[in-house]
């Protein structure tokens, strides 16, 4: 492998696996619900902030654990008090619900850290540096893309062969009609969310020990880039979600060093400043995606009977 | 029920804003016009930090024979350029007399209209670009401006580091970094520089840690937000960047400090003051953050001192000073006497020149020691 091009398939395959954890989240919340979860990449940044305070506090063998559980129970209750008494309300109205809680948890967090930025604590091992092919990183970031198609596997597993997978996959199916066969809907959308945010959990704890610093904005970047990674897999869809994701991390990483990988092979000379679009291509390519596939590249086709 | 519940809820909020008593002196009011959130939260918190100290030290000022309760009002302009000129709105709105900010240069750039048009003069504690003041009237500032230290770090740079080629990161769409960048090309050699810009909200800065290492510079010069620095240090030590980190006063901070801390790393800054210069005042300044507890928050958590802190000490008795030869508490008759003014303080002799900067010729070096997480000094710096 091409040694100037290998640093950024490994950071784009890192970054895209933190940002399909984060996908999950919205795409299984859409599956089920119709509903663009706004809040969830403020929950992400939720957990980040918690590990920090709870690091002070405790050992890590007990504070990672108890982020994971505290995470997990904001994301039940958000559904609680936010989503569930909307059940029945047009789904706009849900919509702007989350957006609410998104903007509220941001402002929560300001008031809590007073903006600044607060330092992730080192995690043992996985924040150590090592050598992978000549080139030094570190181990998370290796370790990233794995931990992710492992949980995606369990998750997929989960949904196919246990009794609240099929629920699940019956809920998102029908909303009326399994409520009708008996299908406790509540119960299932819990475990919607209390799936979606341990992941997103996993996702902060990854995301944050290899870019340590948390802000009350922390979650607004990646969780925008998971949504159009989940659009972009087809929303709804759990391996597009994953597949779009670790699509939008690698072309990012690459636009993001293409000057470089030019200049070293020799076909340009001079800086052309291609670095400053990878933003602009995630969202560009947002906008074709919906434009010529709507439904993304794994996205289930529904035709609406009139 | 529901309306009375609604009336009492409005009452609560009626009574919360309304003054709780009154002050025997009359008071003259100084605005304090700086992020207490964003990207650059920090340095305006330890900016604000030296004028609340200097507001505890001296409270009271005499102009024109009557004693005067010298009030900091405050307004977040959350280092966001769009956020800005409300800000400076409602600090006008509250009658201050003059306004003392902001840190970090796009946020004045962008507010200096409102000041204009309100004719209330502002000063400048740290924001270095030079735009801050030649397209405002209204606006002096007491520090050094960014020609002047990116020469000096492009200097720096050759002669001390012995660098031949640079990697320069700027954030897009930032006054401050993006300036302060140019001029150090210019000063360094444009073609032995690389400059790149990253967006907004990135948190992955190892694809351009990984540039700098492939494109073969041997410096990497990134004036950015001590947020993104944070992140900078973090990826350059598990990468390996193999070159020393420059950057301007801007990453003068604690949070810089904390990061590179038992890192493998070289950081070299410009900065206002060297801790050290004053004795007796750093012992008072951090005797005071010790012992105040939302002073030592707001500082990082310990008691190093930065330099916008000292900056903004000698930034409110400037704007003391002012307001002692106007005699009047008048924004106009403020703006009128800044010109002529002439103060020395803790940072040194402090005029302002035609466009209403300051007059300084001399910049501070200082090397992050990373055992012991101190700022130790390298150099003073001047030019020309």
């Amino acid at each position: 492998m091409d040694k100037t091009i290998l640093p950024y398939l490994i950071s784009g395959v890192s970054v895209g696996g933190q940002y399909a954890l984060i996908a999950i989240g919205y795409t299984m919340v859409y599956g089920i619900l119709r509903l663009i979860n706004f809040a969830h990449g403020d929950v992400f940044m939720v957990a980040g902030l918690m590990m920090v305070y709870a690091a002070a506090a405790m050992p890590l063998s007990l504070a990672i654990p108890l982020v994971i559980i505290l995470t997990v129970l904001l994301g039940f209750t958000i559904e609680r008090v936010a989503y569930r008494p909307l059940r029945t309300a047009p789904r706009m109205s849900v919509m702007i619900s989350a957006i609410g809680v998104s903007y509220l948890l941001q402002n929560l967090a300001l008031y809590i850290t007073g903006g600044l930025n607060k330092n992730y604590p080192q995690i043992p091992w996985i924040s150590d540096r090592v050598t992978v092919l000549g080139m030094e990183t570190s181990r998370v970031t290796i370790i990233t893309p794995f931990l992710t198609v492992f949980l995606v596997v369990l998750l997929v597993l989960l949904i196919n062969h246990t009794k609240i997978g099929m629920a699940m996959r019956a809920v998102s199916l029908n909303f009326e009609t399994s409520q009708l066969m008996g299908i406790r809907i509540n119960s299932v959308i819990s475990a919607t969310f209390i799936i979606g945010t341990f992941l997103a959990a996993v996702g902060s704890m990854l995301f944050f020990t290899n870019y340590p610093g948390v802000v009350p904005t922390s979650g607004a970047m990646p969780g925008l880039k998971a949504f159009v990674a989940a659009v972009f897999g087809g929303i709804g869809s759990i391996p597009g979600a994953v597949i779009g994701a670790f699509i939008i991390g690698i072309a990012e990483s690459l636009i993001k060093g293409l000057d470089t990988i030019l200049i070293v092979n020799g076909t340009i000379t001079e800086q052309i400043g291609l670095a400053t679009f990878s933003d602009a291509f995630t969202f560009v390519l947002l906008i074709i995606i919906l434009v010529f596939k709507p439904t993304g590249l794994f996205g289930e086709k529904t035709t609406d009977k009139v | 029920m529901k309306k009375i519940l609604a009336v009492a809820l409005v009452l609560c909020l009626v009574l919360a804003v309304a003054p709780m008593a009154f002050a025997d002196n009359p008071v003259v009011k100084i605005g304090v016009f700086e992020p207490q959130s964003g990207d650059n939260g920090a340095g305006g918190k330890q900016e604000i930090l030296g004028m609340q100290y200097a507001n505890q030290l001296t409270p009271t000022v005499d102009i024109d024979g009557t004693t005067y309760d010298v009030e900091l009002v405050y307004a977040d302009n959350a280092s966001a350029n769009d956020k800005a000129p409300t800000a400076a709105q409602s600090l006008i709105s509250s009658g201050v007399s003059l306004v003392l900010g902001s840190y970090g240069s796009g946020v004045s750039i962008a507010a200096g209209d409102t000041f204009a048009a309100a004719e209330v003069p502002a000063i400048g504690v740290t924001c270095t670009n030079p735009q801050v003041t030649s397209e405002c009237e209204v606006y002096f500032r007491i520090c050094f401006l960014d020609p002047f230290q990116g020469t000096v770090l492009a200097n720096f740079a050759k002669s001390e580091l012995g660098a031949t080629k640079a990697y320069c990161l700027a954030k897009q769409g930032d006054d401050y970094s993006g300036g302060l960048c140019n001029y150090f090309i210019d000063a360094f050699g444009k073609d032995a520089c690389v400059y790149e810009q990253f967006p907004e909200g990135t948190s992955d800065f190892s694809t351009y840690i990984t540039n700098a290492q492939n494109q073969g510079c041997d410096v990497f010069f990134s004036p950015v937000s001590t947020e993104a620095a944070a992140q900078i240090i973090a990826k350059a030590d598990t990468q390996a960047l193999g070159m020393p980190i420059l950057a301007g006063d801007t990453w003068d901070s604690n949070v810089i400090l904390n990061a590179a801390k038992g890192k493998d790393l070289k950081i070299c800054v410009t900065t206002f003051y060297q801790e050290g210069a004053d004795p007796d005042f750093d012992k008072g300044i951090k005797e005071w953050i010790k012992n105040d507890t939302t002073a030592l928050a707001n500082n990082g958590g310990n008691d190093e001192l930065a330099a916008v802190t000292v900056m903004g000490f000698d930034a409110y008795y400037v704007a003391l000073e002012a307001l002692k030869a106007a005699g009047s508490v008048d924004p106009a008759d403020v703006l009128e006497t800044l010109p002529s003014l002439e103060y020395t303080g803790v940072t040194g002799k402090i005029a302002f020149d035609d466009i209403g900067d300051a007059l300084r010729d001399s910049a501070f070096v200082k090397t992050c020691n990373t055992e012991t997480g101190a700022w130790d000094f390298v150099t003073v710096a001047t030019v020309g």
